[in-house]
C-alpha cells in the first residue's frame, strides 16, 4: 500500500500569525447577509443626522446668544438739527458715565445717509428731512429689560424724544426656545450614540455566537488567543467598515438635503447654524467610533469565550 | 525506561469530574511511551472521551498531575498550551469540522494555524485527501458529506501535520471495514515515523489488526490494569497471548 503523503516535520512550525486570506477563510464570506453591517449602517446614519442637527442647533443658539449680549440702539428724534447735535452729545456723556456701558458709537451722518438712500435718493434730502441721531451702545453684560428701562429713564431726564431699543429684542423668545432645544438635542445625541453603541455590541455578539464552534476548533488545533481574536476582529472590522461607509453616506446625504432646505431660507439666523470644520470632523469620527466599538466587542467576546476553555 | 523523560506522557493519580457530579475518571496512573500504539477500550460511558480530552488538552483534571513533553500541564502558563497542542493530532468523536469550510480548508486548517505557507500546504493537503479517497470531494462542505466522508476529513486533518501524539476517538465508527483497515494503516504509518498513537474504540476486531499495539481498558472511570501489562501479544507469537485474551473479555477473531 502506498504510504500516505504525510507532511514533513521540517515544515515551518513557528507561531506565525494566521493572516490575510487564511484568516478571512475562517469566517463565512457572505457578509452582507449578516446583521452587523446593516445595524451599523442604520445606527451610524441616525447618529450622523442627530449629531449634525444637534451641532447646528448648538451653533445657532451660540451665535444667537452673542447677538443678544447687550447690544442697544439709542435713537433721538429732534427736528432742530442744532438741538439734535446737543442732545446727541448729552446722551453720549450720560452713556459714557454709566458703568453698565462698555462702548458706544455715534452712527456718523454718512452711514445714516447711506441707510436712507434707497428711500430718499442721493442729494440734499437730509437737509429737508429731519433725521434722527443714532448711537450704538454695547453693554458689559447681556441687557435685561430692567437695565434698558433705567437707561431710558436716565436719558429722558435731559432728552425728551429718546428711545432705547435692544437690537434683538424681538428674537428673544426664539433664542430662549432655541437654547432649550440645544439641551434637548444634546441629550438626544447622547442617547442615540449610547443606543448605537449597544446595538453594535449586540449585533456583533449575536453574530459571534455562530462562530463559537469555529473558535473552539481553532483553539483546540493550537490557535493562540490573540491569533483567534485578531481573526474575528478583522472580520468584524470589515463588516463594520462596510456598514460605516453605507451609514455615513446615508447620514451625510440626509444632512445635505436638510442643509440645502435651510440654505434656501437665506436667513441670517440660520446662517449662524452652519457646521464648522470641527463639527464635520466630529461627524466623520462617528463611523470610526462604531468600528472601534464593534472590534472591541469582538475582541472581548472572543477572549471571554476562550477564557472558558483551557 | 530508556526514552527521554521529555518525550513521555505521564498521568499520576488523575481524577476528573464534571461540575459537582461524581468523578468520571478515577485514580488514573499510567505512562504513554513515545512511538507506541495504544488502543483505549471500554463500554460506552466508561470515560474514553473524557480521558482523551485530558490528552488533547481540552480539559484539565480535577486532581492529580499530567506531564507532557517535560511540562506539567496543570501549572503550564496558558500561553504555552497552543505550542503543545500543535504537536497533537486529534480525531474528535464528533469530528468538529468547521462547517463553512471545504474539505480542503478543513484539512489545511492546522497547517495554516501553525503558519505553513499556502504554497507549502497545497500539495500535501491535496494528496492527503486523495489518499483517504476524497479527491472528488475536495471542495465539498461538511453538511454535504456523509458521516464516513466527514470522518475521513477529520482524520486527514489530524494526521496532516505529522503530530508527535495522535489521539483518535472512535475514528472508524462511520466507515466500512475496508476503509477502517485502510485508516488503521495510516495510523500505523504515522506510528512508524515516531508518532505515539492513542485510538479509542468499541470495535474489538480492530485491536487485532495492529501488531504490537498496547491496550488500555477503561471500566467505570478506572483503568482496569493501570500497570501497563495489558500488552497485546506481538505477532506472530508471544507468551502474553493467553492472558491478554483473557483480560480482553472476548476480544477475539
Ligand atoms: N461535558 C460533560 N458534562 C457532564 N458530564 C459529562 C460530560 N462529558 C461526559 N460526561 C459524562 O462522563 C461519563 C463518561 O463520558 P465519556 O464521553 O468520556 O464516555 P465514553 O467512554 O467516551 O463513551 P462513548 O463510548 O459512548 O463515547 C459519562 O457518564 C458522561 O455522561
Ligand atoms: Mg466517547
Amino acid at each position: 500500500m502506498k504510504l500516505p503523503p504525510l507532511i514533513g516535520r521540517s515544515l515551518n512550525r513557528g507561531l506565525a500569525p494566521l493572516g490575510g486570506e487564511n484568516a478571512a477563510s475562517l469566517i463565512p464570506r457572505a457578509r452582507l447577509t449578516g446583521p452587523v453591517p446593516w445595524v451599523l449602517a442604520i445606527m451610524i446614519a441616525l447618529t450622523v443626522l442627530a449629531t449634525a442637527g444637534g451641532l447646528a442647533l448648538s451653533n445657532l443658539a451660540n451665535s444667537a446668544r452673542s447677538d443678544l449680549s447687550g447690544a442697544l440702539t439709542v435713537q433721538i428724534v429732534e427736528a432742530d438739527q442744532e438741538l439734535l447735535a446737543q442732545q446727541s452729545e448729552a446722551a453720549q456723556r450720560i452713556l459714557t458715565d454709566n458703568p453698565a456701558v462698555q462702548s458706544l458709537r455715534a452712527v456718523p451722518q454718512a452711514e445714516l445717509d447711506a441707510l436712507l438712500e434707497p428711500w430718499l435718493g442721493t442729494g440734499n434730502a437730509v437737509d429737508s428731512v429731519p433725521m434722527p441721531a443714532l448711537i450704538d451702545v454695547q453693554l458689559r453684560d447681556a441687557a435685561d429689560a430692567q437695565q434698558i428701562d433705567q437707561l431710558q429713564a436716565a436719558l429722558a431726564e435731559q432728552i425728551p424724544n429718546v428711545r432705547v431699543d435692544a437690537q434683538s429684542d424681538w428674537l428673544r423668545p426664539v433664542y430662549s426656545a432655541l437654547s432649550a432645544l440645544q439641551y434637548l438635542a444634546a441629550v438626544l445625541v447622547i442617547l442615540l450614540a449610547a443606543t448605537s453603541a449597544a446595538a453594535v455590541w449586540l449585533a456583533v455578539r449575536s453574530s459571534f455566537a455562530a462562530h463559537r464552534e469555529t473558535i473552539e476548533i481553532v483553539h483546540l488545533l493550537g490557535g493562540r488567543d490573540d491569533q483567534i481574536a485578531r481573526i474575528f476582529q478583522r472580520s468584524v472590522a470589515i463588516d463594520a467598515l462596510i456598514g460605516g461607509i453605507i451609514g455615513l453616506t446615508a447620514g451625510l446625504l440626509g444632512v445635505m438635503l436638510i442643509g440645502s432646505r435651510f440654505a434656501g431660507l437665506d436667513s441670517g439666523m440660520v446662517a449662524g447654524g452652519g457646521l464648522g470644520m470641527l463639527d464635520w470632523i466630529a461627524i466623520a469620527a462617528i463611523p470610526f467610533a462604531a468600528i472601534l466599538i464593534a472590534m472591541l466587542t469582538a475582541r472581548l467576546n472572543v477572549m471571554a469565550a476562550l477564557r472558558r476553555m483551557i | 525506561m530508556n526514552e527521554a523523560a521529555s518525550d513521555i506522557i505521564h498521568f499520576d493519580n488523575v481524577g476528573l469530574r464534571y461540575g459537582t457530579q461524581p468523578e468520571v475518571l478515577r485514580d488514573l496512573s499510567f505512562t504513554l511511551h513515545p512511538g507506541s500504539f495504544y488502543f483505549l477500550t471500554g463500554a460506552s460511558g466508561a470515560g474514553k472521551t473524557s480521558l482523551l480530552k485530558l490528552l488533547y488538552l481540552a480539559q484539565k483534571p480535577s486532581r492529580g498531575a499530567i506531564r507532557m513533553y517535560g511540562n506539567d500541564v496543570i501549572t503550564l502558563p496558558r500561553e504555552q498550551l497552543p505550542q503543545m497542542r500543535r504537536r497533537l493530532g486529534v480525531v474528535f468523536q464528533d469530528f468538529r469540522l468547521v462547517n463553512h469550510l471545504s474539505a480542503f480548508d478543513n484539512v489545511a486548517l492546522p497547517l495554516r494555524i501553525a503558519g505553513v505557507t499556502e504554497a507549502e500546504l497545497q500539495t500535501p493537503v491535496t494528496d492527503m485527501l486523495d489518499w483517504v479517497g476524497l479527491s472528488h470531494r475536495i471542495d465539498a462542505v461538511p453538511a454535504t458529506m456523509s458521516g464516513g466522508e466527514q470522518q475521513r476529513v477529520a482524520i486527514a486533518r489530524a494526521v496532516i501535520g505529522r503530530p508527535d501524539l495522535l489521539v483518535a476517538d472512535e475514528p472508524t465508527g462511520n466507515v466500512d471495514p475496508e476503509m477502517a483497515i485502510k485508516l488503521l494503516r495510516l495510523f500505523e504509518a504515522l506510528n512508524r515515523l515516531g508518532t505515539t498513537v492513542v485510538v479509542a474504540t468499541h470495535d474489538v476486531h480492530l485491536l487485532q489488526k495492529v501488531p504490537n499495539s498496547l491496550i488500555m481498558r477503561l471500566d467505570k472511570g478506572r483503568l482496569s490494569d493501570p500497570t501497563g501489562a495489558l500488552r497485546y501479544p506481538p505477532r506472530p507469537s508471544g507468551p502474553g497471548t493467553a492472558t491478554a485474551k483473557a483480560t480482553k473479555s472476548g476480544g477475539d477473531s
